[in-house]
């Protein structure tokens, strides 16, 4: 079982339509979707969600109003400002916490005088398993002010496989968080291939090198793929002479293309608009990571 | 006037709106860049360096003369950042939140506080504009405590930019929190009114004044402005897309520099930032801000 | 004397998990009498980070001497380091394989993690 993970050190370089023509174009691949905190690829697949799971990560501290005697303890111990005083002074105000600004370290539980404060876990999202007619579907939801911690990413990444080696599926596809942070580590590290999709321009340029090195230092293979290339020509030929001079390998490049919003506007991936000059590409692109995949 | 500029979906444009934005001011203006995983802003503008500062936050320090290895630490540490073995613990400064459990449990008081680096604060000036960016070191996952000590930096006589990161989880709240008015850039395609509409219930849950920009209009649908006029979310600035800007972006040039007709655009949006702000400055917000101070 | 495998699976046949921090099931083989058990390292899953550390604690808990993975992250080193814990690293398929290398003496002490955490 191969798995490619399709990621982006810049976000809105084209990485999500990238990975959803991929999908249109694989035969019946596992698609697993570990841009958690801005999930977009159902927009376009369309899931029928099968199952639905909660996901817990860490503690949040809840003050009991019935139990609390108003001591302020909790404030003077709180170094997140999590704890709102409502009203003047300690004895008359009462106290709650901002689940916001609590980051769940229990400080304010343990010291507390009566045990007024509770640490349940933090409901930080769900994860479904989905049917599309491409194929099944792992993905998520990460609730708004959540911590995104690689948990759930390493979570979509798990069930995707799971599927992929109860159904005897050769491929997953993933479609990663865009960024170099833990995340992102948490959805390449073992994969296949990563194909790294960046734009030509000095915030793409900057942004694919921090990327590079993240692969390179995992030791992935990893590909490149310069969307938009010809708004600037000169820049998509620095960036891949670079990519290769940091051992990635540049796969191909996608023109600027109309028909990539269009299909997204239409729920559609790029590939239902064959003629189209990014369908062309897309479809050059994926018989070269075809070959990079074997 | 603290306005911050954020997006649910990376790439629509934010940075580009805070840094032509604040170069379009006739007045000496402070650009805060918070995105600190990836800080771009400067890449866009030439200027002098105006020195660095490290940030760091409180990490423990353990004094193995007392440590009687009890792991009463590792036990308390929501973080797994220290846990010992029977002897003196392992620390994990990289988790460590500096909550302070660990010192405070210690039986045997053997837990002090020390310094550890999470990045820099790097300043900048350029024209009218002094920019102050944080930059996260590699490796390390807190961003919030940074872009708390970027917002240190905010001073009272000058306006203010800052420049959120993505998203909506933790450090968007961080960088998003007492700030004046929120402008959300977003892109009128399916993805960017998707992640708008992410955007748009932190900044409600907020109570933050807010509008949008829509950048690159012509592509996409009418799906947004919909959206916007059903909410009562007013669109502040509409900048169409265009190959011109496009390939002037990707140059690493501001789009007031290419086209000067933008600047009086960009002025008109701050203008209409400022009164939108003052309509919605009410005793409640004004406690709020002051308490934060 | 013991030593913990980690596995996906539940015997001697089952695949070596590359994973530490991540690994479902620690399987601990008693050298001395030739037996093993299965212990579940389950309860990272709901920690917001630091499952390295937290099997380290895991397989301190079962009183192995020595851990057998496929890659070791850097806190997960440092934590099995200072628990006094062996580790070896191998692309061995299944327990019993790198059991088998262990005791024909092919597999190398690691002396330094070999990838970065996965999550930190």
């Amino acid at each position: 079982m191969k798995e490619l993970v399709v990621v982006s050190g810049k976000g809105g370089a084209g990485k999500t339509s990238i990975a959803a023509a991929f999908v249109a174009l694989a035969n019946q691949p596992v698609i697993a979707d570990c841009d958690v905190d801005a999930a977009d690829l159902h927009l376009v697949l369309a899931p029928r969600v099968k199952e639905r799971h909660a996901f817990y990560s860490g503690h949040e501290a809840v003050i009991c109003q019935a139990t609390c005697v108003q001591c302020g303890g909790c404030l003077a111990h709180c170094r997140f400002d999590a704890i709102v005083m409502h009203g003047k002074r300690a004895g008359e105000a009462t106290f709650t916490i901002d689940p916001v600004a609590c980051e769940g370290c229990g400080v304010c539980v343990r010291f507390c005088p009566v045990q007024a404060i509770n640490f349940p876990e933090r409901l930080c999202g769900e994860w479904m398993i989905s049917d599309t007619d491409y194929g099944p579907m792992a993905h998520a939801r990460l609730h708004t002010a959540a911590e995104n911690s690689g948990k759930l990413v390493a979570t979509v990444r798990r069930e995707a496989k799971k599927i992929a080696e109860e159904k005897d599926h050769a491929l997953i596809i993933v479609d990663g968080p865009p960024g170099i942070g833990c995340p992102v580590i948490a959805s390449v590290t073992g994969a296949t291939l990563v194909l790294a999709v960046t734009e030509p321009t000095v915030s793409g340029e900057h942004d694919l090198e921090r990327l590079l090195a993240l692969t390179r230092h995992f030791n992935i293979p990893t590909a490149v793929c310069v969307n938009k290339w010809d708004i600037n020509e000169k820049m998509t030929q620095r960036l891949e002479e670079r990519a290769q001079a940091a051992g990635a390998i540049p796969a191909g490049r996608i023109r600027y293309d109309v028909a990539i919003t269009t299909a997204q506007v239409r729920a559609h991936t790029v590939m239902d608009f064959p003629e189209s000059d990014a369908a062309q590409d897309a479809n050059t692109l994926w018989a070269r990571i075809q070959e990079m995949l074997v | 006037m603290i306005l911050a500029v954020a997006s649910g979906k990376g790439g629509t444009g934010k940075t580009t709106v805070s840094v032509n934005l604040a170069r379009s001011l006739d007045v000496e203006t402070q650009l805060l860049d918070c995105d600190v995983e990836e800080p771009n802003g400067y890449l866009f503008l030439d200027g002098e360096a105006g020195g660095s500062q490290e940030v760091t936050i409180p990490v423990p320090l353990v004094d193995a003369a007392l440590c009687d290895g009890c792991n009463a630490c590792g036990k308390f540490c929501e973080y797994n950042a220290i846990v010992s073995f029977g002897k003196i613990p392992v620390l994990f400064p990289e988790m460590c939140h500096g909550c302070g459990g660990c010192m405070k449990v210690c039986p045997r008081r053997a837990i002090q506080e020390t310094d550890k680096r999470i990045g820099v604060i790097e300043t900048m000036r350029s024209g009218n504009i002094t920019l102050d960016y944080g930059l996260l070191d590699v490796g390390v996952a807190m961003a919030p405590p940074l872009i708390r000590a970027v917002k240190k930096r905010i001073r009272n006589n000058t306006p203010v930019i800052l420049d959120a990161p993505p998203g909506t989880s933790c450090p968007v709240i961080a960088a998003l929190r007492d700030v004046d008015f929120v402008l959300l850039v977003t892109e009128p395609t399916p993805f960017g009114l998707h992640d708008l509409r992410l955007a748009v219930d932190v900044t409600r849950e907020m109570a933050i004044p807010f509008g949008v920009v829509i950048n690159r209009l012509g592509i996409g649908d009418e799906r947004t402005h919909d959206f916007c006029r059903k909410e009562n979310i007013p669109i502040l600035m509409e900048i169409p897309d265009d190959r011109g800007i496009a390939e002037a972006y990707s140059r690493g040039e501001l789009i007031v520099d290419a086209y000067p007709e933008y600047r009086n655009l960009f002025q008109q949006l701050f203008g209409r930032i400022l009164r939108l702000a003052q309509q919605n400055v009410t005793d409640d917000t004004s406690e709020r801000r002051s308490n934060a101070r | 004397m013991k030593i913990a495998f980690t596995t996906s699976g539940n015997g001697l046949d089952a695949p070596l998990d590359s994973r530490f921090g991540r690994a479902p099931n620690f399987l601990v083989y008693d050298l001395n009498n030739e037996t093993f058990e299965i212990v579940d390292n389950q309860q990272n899953l709901n920690a917001a980070q630091g499952a390295g550390i937290q099997s380290a604690q895991a397989v301190a808990r079962t009183g192995a001497s020595a851990v057998v993975t496929g890659h070791c992250g850097p806190k997960a080193f440092r934590a099995l380091t200072a628990a006094g814990i062996t580790i070896y690293t191998t692309e061995a398929a299944t327990v019993a394989a790198a059991l088998a290398d262990y005791q024909a003496g092919a597999l190398v002490e690691t002396a330094a993690a070999d990838v970065e955490g996965h999550w930190a």
